[in-house]
């Protein structure tokens, strides 16, 4: 692992100790598997403008028609990264078993800052928003004008050619954008500007996938952060940022489950 | 006796020693650092001292924690964030449990076996003697490559002796026997010691008993649970944030005390006869309140025991049906022989960090601190140092040779404290951020080499 670009361990917590992230009702969507194979739950996470409902489409049917417990929960409306990570471990902690992270775009960075304070089972970052200057980069070349109101406090409106392949039928692209909801202004600007994500506590092995297509987080960025968890990306070419609700969907799962049912046996 | 030839290998494995809250986070840890882990439980389930249905548990049915959510939990498995800033020692136990079957750490564990001898082979690895709790069938011997000792230092009483208490018609019991408050329903009673257990039960027996008197040797610096709305503790934590200098500290610890509890002194109670963070904190709201109501009535130390009276150094006599010796624990192995842990004639340990064995590098103690926070984050840390450095000693031991020669010349003052009263009590007083921090120094050295 290439800890140098990783924050070593927080032993000194003074942020948590002196003003604790207070509680906050949290919904979290279940879909169980029909026997118990004793297989870890997956507990996915959603970016900013996401919520349960995008993994409840397709992948948490999936995912436990496999085996494995599927879990998905939404970000609190009012928060910072810091919050939205105190919330998947809160989360994670509450499931009887040691838990597998699957965050999705700025999901993927919310999952990497809970790693710091939760030893998962293995995590993995799909189209992963880690990697803050490029993907803004990205932005302001694709969706210029969805992007800018944002350094001012304005929503961030993310465009139909932004997260979904050409593949995805208009219609159904916009009924899911219709879904997008406004995030936290803060947690906008903590997207480009964050502190380097801390070193995983428990050394759980960590998968990152992506698409090089994706017009959100660009190719390079995928490596780096790849790079970062000692790793190459796993690559699927022709889908869209929100791989979840492409219509190829299932490849993608697919492999993330092979790679974990993989992983597990060592 | 099985002989020698009984002895079963088992290689690379670590042996842990009790399933309390610091044995489970040193086996969820060492398997993290990849160890085969045995874990010996003497009872049947997990909890240690937070777990009321073990014989050794010190909690009473109104226990709760002193330190707040925060600052008690581990830090990587947090307590329900909807749960109070002080958990009752209930929901302690089932967070314990909860941790225990999370991380699976109950396969580890052999329950309902004691430790009866741990004794060194030689070479680094331990012959470790086990049986039935209690007695009672055949023991047995494995050899482990190391072993970790997390038997918990609340459960052996720190018995003081009095003149007369043989002769003493009243009933005289350690804290530890104290579980309910029908025993003090209607009765007089008399609470020894000024610890924090004292102060509590003092206040339960203030709800329950006829008359109340409180003995204590000095004055303490009694903190409230919350401060300006926030538990104490988190405040206390601000003021190291800020990196206040220990003057800085001690003259604002006066003034809060001064703005929220006032002069004590006014209640009966005897004023400290030390700084603040001299002492261990004590942490009470309701004392100073039952004082203020003539519900507790502090009284000076027990000189002896008279018949059916009690007679304090002042010259009083009072006349308890029960006195409850609040008078603390002191740690004990009794399957160690004392010099393995560089125990002193009075049985206090002298470990390098309060954990590691000084002559034995595969020999280490979890949980044998105090701070001014809960025990199981330090726990936590201090297992995974133990994980990080048996493993470095297993694979580098030419660089674990170096580490070690490193922290042997680590000056006590960044580690302990040593301006604290000289009793038993403060053996293994640190400030918990202190202490975090040279943990933190020493989890950097011990990184493998990239």
């Amino acid at each position: 692992m290439s800890s140098s670009q990783l924050r070593h361990d927080e032993l000194v917590r003074f942020d948590d100790w002196t003003s604790p992230v207070p509680f906050v009702p949290r919904e979290v969507r279940s879909v169980l598997p029909e026997t118990d194979e004793s297989l870890p739950p997956v507990l996915f996470v959603p970016g900013l403008g996401h919520g349960p409902w995008a993994f409840a489409e397709h992948w948490l049917q999936h995912t436990a028609g496999r085996g494995f417990p599927a879990h998905t929960l939404a970000l609190r409306a009012e928060g910072d990264l810091r919050a939205y990570a105190h919330d998947v471990v809160q989360v994670a902690a509450a499931l009887p078993r040691q838990v597998v992270l699957v965050g999705h775009g700025a999901g993927a960075l919310i999952v990497a800052r809970a790693l710091g304070r939760y030893p998962a089972r293995a995590a993995v970052l799909t189209a992963p928003v880690l990697d803050g200057w490029a993907t803004l980069g990205a932005a302001l070349r694709t969706n210029f004008a969805g992007t800018v109101p944002a350094f001012f406090g304005g929503r961030l409106r993310l465009s139909r050619r932004q997260l979904f392949s050409p593949d995805l039928p208009a219609e159904q692209a916009d009924a899911y954008r219709q879904q997008l909801v406004a995030a936290g202004a803060k947690a906008q600007r903590e997207l480009v500007r964050h502190p380097a994500p801390p070193k995983p506590v428990g050394a759980p092995p960590v998968l990152v996938v992506g698409s090089p297509d994706d017009r959100v987080v660009p190719r390079s960025s995928l490596d780096r952060t790849a790079t970062r968890y000692g790793s190459a990306p796993l690559l699927f070419p022709g889908m869209g940022h929100d791989l979840m609700l492409d219509p190829g969907w299932q490849e993608p799962l697919d492999a993330i489950l092979d790679w974990l049912t993989k992983e597990l046996a060592r | 006796m099985p002989d020698i030839t009984d002895i079963a290998d088992r290689h690379d494995a670590v042996c842990v020693i009790g399933a309390g809250a610091s044995g489970l986070a040193t086996i969820k840890n060492l398997r993290e650092q990849g160890f085969d882990v045995d874990c010996y439980e003497r009872e049947t389930s997990v909890g240690g001292a937070w777990n009321w249905r073990h014989d050794r548990s010190p909690v009473y049915a109104g226990t709760q924690l002193i330190s707040s959510r925060p600052l008690t939990e581990f830090p990587d498995f947090p307590m329900p964030d909807d749960w109070p800033d002080y958990p009752h020692h209930s929901q302690l136990l089932s967070y314990l449990e909860r941790y225990s079957r999370h991380f699976a750490l109950g396969e580890h564990i052999w329950f309902g076996t004691e430790v009866v001898a741990v004794t060194p082979v030689g070479d680094g690895r331990w012959d470790v003697t086990t049986q039935s709790t209690g007695g009672g069938g055949s023991s047995r011997i494995q050899r482990y490559s190391a072993v970790v000792v997390a038997n918990g230092h609340n459960w052996s009483p720190k018995v003081v002796e009095h003149e007369g208490s043989d002769g003493f018609r009243g009933q005289v019991i350690h804290s530890s026997a104290y579980k309910d408050p029908a025993q003090l329903r209607g009765r007089k009673v008399l609470v020894v010691g000024a610890g924090n257990t004292g102060c509590d039960i003092a206040v339960e027996a203030a709800q329950q008993a006829t008359t109340v008197w409180h003995s204590t040797r000095r004055g303490y610096w009694i903190a409230p649970k919350f401060v300006f709305g926030r538990p104490a503790d988190q405040v206390n934590a601000l003021m190291f944030k800020r990196r206040l200098p220990l003057r800085l500290r001690q003259w604002l610890y006066r003034q809060i005390v001064r703005i929220t509890v006032g002069d004590a002194t006014r209640f009966g109670l005897p004023a400290p006869d030390h700084h603040p963070y001299e002492s261990h904190p004590i942490v009470n709201s309701q004392l100073v309140y039952y004082a203020g109501h003539g519900r507790i009535l502090p009284v000076p130390d027990v000189a002896r025991f008279d018949g059916a009276s009690v007679e304090l150094t002042d010259g009083r006599r009072v006349e308890p049906e029960l006195v409850i010796m609040a008078t603390g624990y002191l740690p004990r192995f009794e399957f160690l022989a004392p010099e393995l842990l560089d125990q002193d004639a009075d049985g206090r340990p002298d470990l390098h960090l309060h954990a590691f064995a000084r002559r034995h590098p595969t020999l280490a103690v979890v949980g044998l601190v105090q701070a001014d926070a809960g025990l199981l984050p330090l726990a936590h840390w201090q297992s995974v140092a133990v994980a990080k450095w048996l493993r470095l000693h297993a694979t580098d031991p030419a660089r674990a040779a170096d580490v070690q020669r490193k922290e042997s010349s680590r000056p006590l003052k960044t580690w302990t404290r040593r301006n604290v009263l000289p009793t038993s009590r403060h053996w293994f007083e640190v400030s918990h951020t202190s202490y975090l921090r040279v943990i933190d120094d020493l989890l950097t050295e011990l990184e493998p080499a990239p």
